[in-house]
């Protein structure tokens, strides 16, 4: 790693204020992907400001119909909770298959976010449940807040503070494992919000990350079951390639891992 | 260059490092606490894993700084004197190991397991559980075998406390 | 003495300090002074070497030097040797271009070294290492086996036209012709065995002191054989005479075959010690070892068996191209030669058999011998023919291997090896029983109800181990003789160090050996120690691997301890005013037998120490040394049985079943040899579904770091049921075999033999990944 400035903030104000003094500065939450980044010399920040012990931004509130979990909330804090069992049990369970233990214990739901790697697993989970991305300036919905691979509406300097999930009438996480890395080879989060809409957010399989998938929305529309998906074809085009999966194969994991998601989901 | 003070094994310590510094190498270089181990470097073999507050973490993916404050536990902390930590006599009596390279992260990985789980332990869950955790000597069957045992041996450790 | 002698299940006494973190591993080796390497390595496949530009880096903080290879060149640096010469048909000896420490002017292999930075600490090093420039002209690549026997290929080095190392063959073609023109069947068989890395969870790491004073050098390295490492050091590499260099191999955490071969990088930091007269710590990190460590396997091969009308086999035709990689690494050479066709006669009676093996460069990391090195290529092959032969005869595959065993011992193959004994009925027939494999049919049917495919594999594989007969390898090209060595010391207060050849780098020879002695000489295990791993301790030894360390290391201890007996009852005779032939040996005390009179053995000890009463002309001391040379291989075999579910709409497997019952001889301590079996079994698995290294098209290793490369973990691995059925081995005196490799031998023809037969398709090559097994279910 090159040598950096490691900076405990107080609060996300003054983290704010620190990531402006730096030349080149990045936010470290859990540090589960930044630090082995940094540890490869593929970044190199001037300044690490670490938001990890900001209290403020650690927590998980259920209010009406809404779980708020706060940006730097542990994975493991998120698989363990009651509050989350109960309203979002896909959430809770999704957040228990993240990477392993040790990378639970540390990694975070912001972190993960603003980091948006094409095969995270909570991108999947936003986008589904059509999730609230609440930062230090403005909240952005989910479908405005994912751009592309590592990519987010995120301006430099902006702080995730909070993840607003509506609570939906059912919803399920089903994830292929990469086999090695254990992000997703391809996982898919199916929701039916209470208003009776269905939507359907794959990660792991798309070139440009994490995606909605039409048709199985509109299968499921018409009938919520594993069987309804049976008649579904997901095309191969623009989904990633690599010795792990080849693009077919994930095509057909949106399929399968959407059959299981449903099956799953309460 | 920082300061950093943090608590391990029981110890007040404090440490000049620089920034980039790693908690696993203020251990290793700075504490010559040598029984944490690097196995790689992606994060994913767990040789490094010891306990931060209480949470089994990979101490290779921590800075020095973040462990400022912390009560850190290392391998060499685990056993109360000449007595060994149950898990440790139950990683040696179920033959859990052999080069033992991992063995510092796999039996810190595995008292974290113990304790998240109680007395619940089933293998699936062990092997689950045990995912962030590589060993290339054993195949992994007495490790499994070792934190089953370890988890009763600790379940009635605590019984008689 | 029963409970910790042989055959008892004693927890390792080594155990204790890797519990408690106190192992001490090469990275954990301090020195004053001590500086560190850190390597600049092609980014390029192949690329000649223009220039290095050291100027800036000279001026960062804390570089004390940078180092190239035209410099280790100059300083008349031996190249790295392949020490087993191997003659191709024609007669011709094989084709080695050289392979300088560092390169000097052409790199062949992406991670091959081209200078060094020392600096005061690992991270200056570093930092220093991206300001060297080094300026490159790349060069064409070829990345596999085709790519480097295509016509016109790109040629890596002058001396090997072709790209073509060797053109060998073993056995009698005409016979095999002759087999084939008779046969009611023939069986092909088209498969690759995929190259894999072997990630000891250690990574390499040398910290190298030069005495200037004494001239004198010391290297502490992550070793299986330390003195073979100074003899190649010394005598090829002219780093320094024996007696000025000492190679220590402390706890060493894994080696699998790997560690091996000296390296590059150990060179290095013993010539830079004495360039920067600092000592010199080097560390490899994972993505290192994983471009530079030797890789095993990477076979291609094409194989054809003939039947008789009754499916006898009449003979074998097996064809391999060999991956080399750059550069021929220390014994890569006999691997895919005098270690796997001489086994592809598996537990079969082949009448006649013909291997033909194409050796081959290619711009890749260097090939060598990993965990069964040959051997699981042949067990592989020859156990996906005989299901793939059982599928195409339509006869149960437990049935063909039954018809087909050998029986009869000491049996020739027509491939060099003389099984001397074995039992692969009882083999089998335990591993049928212990996974029932009578129920089999019931539990597929059952299976497919639930919408599941499941299938049966079965393996039965032999080995080669204790190896080797020295004059037998000598004669077949082998630079070095097989031997063991073992000094036993009993002290005068009657505590046994013994000093051992062998390596102990997770095998548990610090219990295994120490349960010898106190088998034979009736000693608590806690007053017996094993010295190993250090060339000022031990006398000259040869090492760990090729499952040798018991059949040979142990064999020499058995040895050394006979003569340490023979003049401990002279002793014990002299002083009980007995006869020599009337001491027997009871828990430790030295009886005159039919009497009440005995001596103790630190009794017998000290009087062989004070001197005062010994007989006459007797020396004083009790301390032997015994150099052990086989007369034959050993050969463990078992067989291995696989239930496994395929979940058709992902293809990804899972094991509902894995039984292994070896035959290893006799059991010195059942817990470490069921240890040994498991770990083997693990990477026999994850050969078949889960590992492989994959190279691109320029030569790039695309799964260089554990991100991409898949180790098998916890879950991806059934809990194993083993038994054990037993022929004493006769060549040695313990009957004991080896079983170090034999998990991962026998373990990857079982699962693709049980995919295979769960999907119904048997074109399947390993890594047997979801999308693989998908694809062949699929279409």
């Amino acid at each position: 790693m090159y040598e950096t400035n490691y900076h405990r903030a107080s609060s996300v104000a003054d983290a704010a204020a620190t990531f402006a003094k730096g030349s080149e500065s990045k936010f470290l939450a859990g540090g589960q992907t930044l630090l082995p980044v940094m540890k490869q010399r593929l970044a190199s920040p001037s300044d690490v400001i670490d938001l990890s012990k900001l209290q403020e931004l650690i927590g998980i509130e259920v209010s009406g119909d809404t779980v708020t979990i706060k940006a730097a909330t542990p994975h493991y804090d998120v698989s363990q909770s009651d509050a989350v069992r109960k309203a979002i049990p896909a959430l809770a369970h999704l957040a228990s298959m993240i990477g392993d233990p040790a990378v639970r214990y540390r990694g975070t739901i912001g972190g993960s976010l603003a980091n948006n790697d094409p095969a995270a697993d909570y991108p999947a989970a936003v986008l589904a449940l059509g999730a609230t991305v609440k930062t230090n300036k403005r909240s952005i919905s989910a479908e405005d807040f994912f751009k592309g691979l590592f990519s987010t509406a995120l301006e430099d300097g902006e702080i995730i503070t909070q993840v607003a999930f509506p609570v939906p009438a059912k919803a399920g996480y089903a994830k292929m494992r990469h086999p090695a890395s254990r992000f997703a080879l391809t996982g898919v989060f199916v929701a039916q919000t209470k208003s009776g809409d269905i939507r359907v957010a794959a990660t792991g399989a798309s070139q440009s990350g994490v995606m909605r998938v039409p048709a199985i929305e509109q299968a499921l529309k018409a009938n919520w079951s594993p069987s309804a998906l049976d008649s579904v074809t997901i095309s191969a085009s623009g989904l990633l390639a690599d010795i792990h999966g080849s693009a077919d194969y994930r095509a057909n994991l949106v399929k399968v891992m959407g059959q299981r998601a449903v099956a799953a989901a309460s | 260059m920082s300061t950093v003070k943090l608590t391990v094994n029981g110890r007040a310590v404090s440490v000049d490092v620089e920034d980039r510094t790693l908690l696993v190498h203020l251990l290793r270089e700075n504490l010559n606490l040598t029984g944490t181990h690097v196995g790689c470097d992606t994060s994913q073999c767990g040789a490094c894993v010891v306990h931060v507050d209480g949470r089994a973490v990979k101490s290779c993916t921590m800075l020095a700084g973040q462990a400022a404050g912390s009560n850190v536990t290392t391998i060499e902390g685990l056993a109360k004197g000449d007595e060994l930590h149950p898990m440790q006599a139950a990683f040696r009596d179920n033959h859990g190991l052999q080069c033992g390279y991992c063995t510092p992260g796999m039996i810190m990985s595995a008292v974290d397991i113990v304790h998240r789980h109680g007395g619940k332990l089933d293998e699936e869950t062990v092997r689950h559980e045990l995912e962030g955790n590589i060993c290339r000597c054993t195949g992994y069957h007495n490790i499994v075998k070792a934190v089953l045992d370890a988890a009763g041996r600790m379940k009635v450790a605590q019984a008689a406390e | 003495m029963g409970v910790e002698g042989i055959g008892a299940r004693v927890v390792r006494k080594e155990d204790r300090r890797f519990i408690t973190g106190q192992g001490k591993y090469v990275d954990d080796v301090k020195m004053v002074g001590m500086s560190y390497a850190h390597f600049i390595r092609s980014p390029h496949a192949h690329a000649r070497v223009k220039g290095i530009d050291s100027a800036e880096a000279m001026k960062m903080p804390g570089v004390i030097a940078v180092l190239t290879g035209q410099q280790i060149v100059d300083d008349k640096v031996g190249n790295l040797i392949c020490g087993w010469a191997i003659t191709s048909k024609d007669g011709s000896p094989m084709k080695m271009g050289a392979w300088p420490a560092m390169a000097p002017e052409t790199v062949r292999f992406v991670g091959q070294a081209v200078a060094v930075v020392i600096a005061e600490t690992k991270n200056q090093a570093r930092d220093a290492a991206e300001a060297v420039v080094v300026n490159y002209e790349e060069l064409p690549a070829v990345p596999d086996i085709k790519a480097a026997i295509a016509s016109g290929a790109p040629q890596l080095h002058p001396e090997a036209p072709g790209n073509i190392v060797y053109d060998w063959h073993l056995g009698d073609e005409a016979a095999v012709k002759d087999a084939f023109s008779k046969a009611a069947n023939v069986v092909t068989l088209e498969l690759t065995n995929n190259r894999l890395v072997p990630n000891a969870m250690e990574p390499r790491a040398a910290v190298a002191h030069y005495d200037q004073a004494e001239e004198h050098y010391t290297l502490y390295t992550t070793s299986q054989n330390p003195h073979v490492a100074r003899l190649v050091l010394s005598a090829f590499y002219n780093i320094a005479p024996e007696h000025k260099l000492r190679v220590i191999a402390p706890d060493v955490g894994g080696g699998f075959g790997s560690k091996i071969y000296i390296y590059p990088e150990e060179m290095v930091a013993l010539w830079a010690s004495k360039k920067v007269n600092r000592p010199v710590k080097w560390t490899g990190d994972r993505s290192e070892a994983f471009l530079t460590d030797a890789h095993g396997r990477d076979h291609v091969s094409k194989a054809e068996m003939a039947f008789d009308k009754d499916n006898k086999i009449l003979g074998l035709r097996v064809k391999t191209h060999a991956n080399f990689g750059a550069y021929m690494s220390l014994f890569s050479s006999a691997v895919p030669t005098y270690l796997y066709a001489t086994l592809l006669s598996g537990q079969y009676v082949i009448p006649a058999i013909y291997a033909e093996v194409i050796g081959v460069y290619t711009n890749t990391t260097p090939v060598d011998a990993y965990r069964g090195a040959g051997r699981p290529e042949a067990s592989y092959l020859i156990e996906r023919m005989m299901e793939t032969a059982a599928r195409q005869l339509k006869v149960d595959p437990a049935e063909l291997r039954k018809k087909n065993f050998i029986t009869q011992f000491p049996y020739q193959t027509p491939v060099i090896m003389a099984y001397d004994i074995g039992d692969f009925h009882a083999s089998i027939d335990a591993a049928m029983k212990a996974i029932d494999y009578a129920g089999f049919p019931a539990r597929k049917a059952k299976a497919k109800a639930d919408g599941k495919l499941r299938g049966i594999g079965i393996s039965c594989y032999i080995e080669a181990c204790g190896i080797a007969p020295s004059k037998a390898v000598g004669s077949l090209g082998a630079g070095v003789g097989l031997w063991e060595s073992a000094e036993i010391r009993v002290n005068p207060v009657g505590t046994i160090e013994v000093l051992t050849g062998s390596h102990s780098h997770g095998q548990g020879h610090e219990t295994t050996f120490c349960q010898i002695i106190a088998d034979r000489l009736g000693v608590p295990i806690s007053q017996v120690s094993i010295v190993h791993g250090d060339t000022d301790k031990v006398q000259f030894g040869m090492g760990t691997y090729g499952s040798r360390s018991l059949a040979v290391g142990g064999t020499a201890i058995v040895k050394a301890m006979e003569k340490v007996e023979a003049k401990a009852k002279k002793i014990a005779a002299h002083a009980l005013e007995a006869s020599e032939s009337d001491i027997v040996i009871e828990n430790g005390e030295f009886k005159v037998t039919g009497t009440d009179k005995s001596i103790a053995l630190p009794m017998v000890a000290l009087a062989a120490y004070t001197a005062h009463n010994l007989p006459d002309g007797m020396e004083p001391g009790l301390k032997e040394t015994a150099f052990y040379d086989p007369t034959n291989f050993t050969f463990p075999a078992g067989a291995y049985i696989c239930e496994l579910e395929v979940d058709p709409g992902t293809g990804k497997t899972s094991f509902i079943n894995f039984v292994a019952a070896d035959d290893f001889g006799r059991l010195i301590n059942p817990m470490i040899v069921e240890g040994q079996v498991h770990g083997g079994l693990a990477q026999g698995i994850g050969q078949a579904l889960l590992e492989g290294a994959v190279y691109d098209g320029t030569g790039q290793l695309v799964t260089a770091s554990f991100m991409d490369y898949t180790m098998p973990r916890a879950d991806d691995l059934p809990s194993f049921k083993l038994s054990h059925t037993t022929t004493l081995c006769p060549g040695n005196p313990l009957g004991v075999k080896g079983c170090g490799e034999a998990g991962a031998i026998g373990a990857s023809a079982a699962v693709i033999n049980a995919i295979t037969d769960a999907i119904g398709n048997n074109k399947l090559e390993m890594p047997a990944t979801p999308d693989r097994v998908w694809h062949a279910i699929h279409g």
